[in-house]
């Protein structure tokens, strides 16, 4: 058998670390695609989509990210449909992300003032102008800091792919906790390499949110 | 022809019915004030002239076309009828100049250079020149409350609604926004407002509409209107402006 060193394990860790990282990336930049495009179909004018939009985010609001997983790894599988588990791991973790920032920029884009849809149509502009020129930009502003906080969210999502048996951080913190039997240290590190992702960002967050309280303009 | 004419408008909300059948008609040029009891329609009555509601029933014309609810006949009529609101509504994430710039282009296609030039023609002609590049947070009230009515200028309106557009400011800054809609007034611009200045609307306006319970209770013009009120219900209300 084998010996690992503390370096073997930090070693290993690290190069499973990227595909958290990847993972991560993936989910947050194609979950903020499609909840863009979930977004306008929830606050536009359709009679239909908006509450075809109210319930996809419900659902998926409203059940355990591991059971999404689940039915993704194992659920397609029934039609017949070999999922590999980056497939399906990559597939929930952007749907959910999905569903949680478009509720998050709803809240933001709600939050402008009855005022500044008032004026802006006084003043002749259409539906899509108002948007682009007056809603959006001062919802975006807004947003920033609630989705920068809501990326640690998806950080820590990542950790549950494991269980369908993608090889992120966790799953790696697993096997080697089997190899070396010093789970203490293992998981130790696994958690402040979590820790190291996330504050970062949970920090950033922060900044931005009272950045913005101070100067609510630019 | 009347520049806007309004016949027998109703408008509820719900259950309840807050227009309850008004007639009006401007003539270009006027200058009319709206008075009344908060809750007696006034400022519904100008959101429906303007398109912001959908009318229940009646007609609203301005200059001879008939308002209707898709997004080209309400873009029509909103180039032809600016709104100055209560609570300034400037868009914060601009400057004042590109408040009153905004519009021109994306509205009217009107070219940088051009909406620039009638941006700074229009600050100037509410004594804000100066102000061009600061953000509203940067201004006061009513600096503010300019800004806007600079902004709805620059789209070259036929007539301005107003609804109340002093009662948010500070009493001592009342006076600057009064003196541009005085302006405005005295070079022909077409106007209902709905104030409680009753000094004002004695001085600038040419008649004065009082609004009771979703009517328009009395009409005329402002000497007879404030000096011999017909009804018990206006004589009440300027009673109590009186004293208040
Ligand atoms: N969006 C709305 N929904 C329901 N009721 C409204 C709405 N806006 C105004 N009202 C009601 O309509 C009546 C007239 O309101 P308004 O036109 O604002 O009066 P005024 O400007 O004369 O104070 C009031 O009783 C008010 O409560
Ligand atoms: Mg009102």
């Amino acid at each position: 058998m084998t010996q690992f060193t503390f370096m073997d394990i930090l070693r290993n860790l690290l190069i499973a670390t990227e595909w958290t990282v990847i993972l991560s990336l993936v989910s947050f930049i194609g979950g903020g695609l499609l909840g863009l495009l979930l977004l306008f179909m929830r606050i536009g004018k359709s009679r239909v989509l908006p509450p075809v939009v109210k319930i996809y985010t419900e659902l998926f609001q409203g059940t355990p990210l591991l059971m999404q997983l689940f039915l993704a790894f194992f659920g397609l599988g029934l039609f017949g449909i070999d999922v590999p588990p980056w497939l399906a791991a990559g597939l929930a973790l952007v749907l959910w992300t999905a569903a949680f920032l478009v509720e998050i920029w709803r809240g933001c884009v709600e939050a402008i003032p009855k005022g500044q849809w008032e004026a802006s149509a006084s003043l002749g502009m259409s539906y899509v102008e108002q948007m682009r020129h007056i809603i959006l930009p001062q919802a975006l502003k807004v947003a920033i800091p609630p989705t920068v906080g809501f990326s640690v969210q998806v950080v820590k999502g990542t950790a549950l792919t494991s269980i369908i048996g993608f090889t992120e951080l966790s799953k790696a913190g697993t096997v080697l906790t089997n190899a070396t039997f010093q789970p203490f240290t293992v998981y130790g590190l696994v958690a402040l390499i979590y820790f190291a992702l996330c504050f970062p960002l949970s920090q950033v967050a922060r900044l931005l949110e009272r950045k913005m309280n101070v100067a609510h303009r630019h | 022809m009347s520049l806007i004419a309004i016949e027998e408008l109703r408008k509820s909300y719900g259950e309840v019915e807050v227009l309850k059948g008004i007639n009006l008609e401007v003539e270009k040029g006027e200058v009319i004030a709206i008075i009344g009891k908060s809750g007696s329609g006034k400022s519904t009555l100008l959101r429906c002239i303007n398109g912001l509601e959908t009318i229940n029933a009646g007609t609203i014309t301005v200059d001879g076309a008939k308002l209707a609810e898709d997004e080209a006949h309400l873009r029509a009529l909103r180039l032809k009828v600016g709104m100055i609101f209560q609570q300034f509504n400037l868009f914060p994430h601009k400057t004042a100049g590109q408040n009153v710039m905004l519009a021109q282009q994306v509205v009217k296609k009107t070219g940088k250079a051009e909406a620039e030039a009638m941006a700074r023609k229009m600050m100037d002609r509410v004594g804000l020149a100066e102000k061009f590049d600061s953000f509203p947070d940067q201004l006061s009230g009513g600096q503010q409350q300019r800004v806007a009515i600079a902004r709805a200028l620059a789209m070259e309106p036929m007539a301005l609604l107003c609804d109340e557009i002093t009662s948010a400011l500070d009493p001592e800054l009342v006076g600057e926004v009064l003196q541009v809609v005085r302006g405005l007034a005295a070079e022909g611009m077409t106007l209902l407002m709905v104030t409680h200045e009753m000094a004002f609307a004695r001085d600038v306006c040419s008649r004065v509409v009082f609004m009771h319970q979703g009517r328009v209770h009395e009409i005329g013009r402002p000497e007879e209107v404030f000096a011999n009120p017909q009804t018990p219900e206006l004589q009440s209300f300027l009673g109590v402006n009186r004293a208040a």
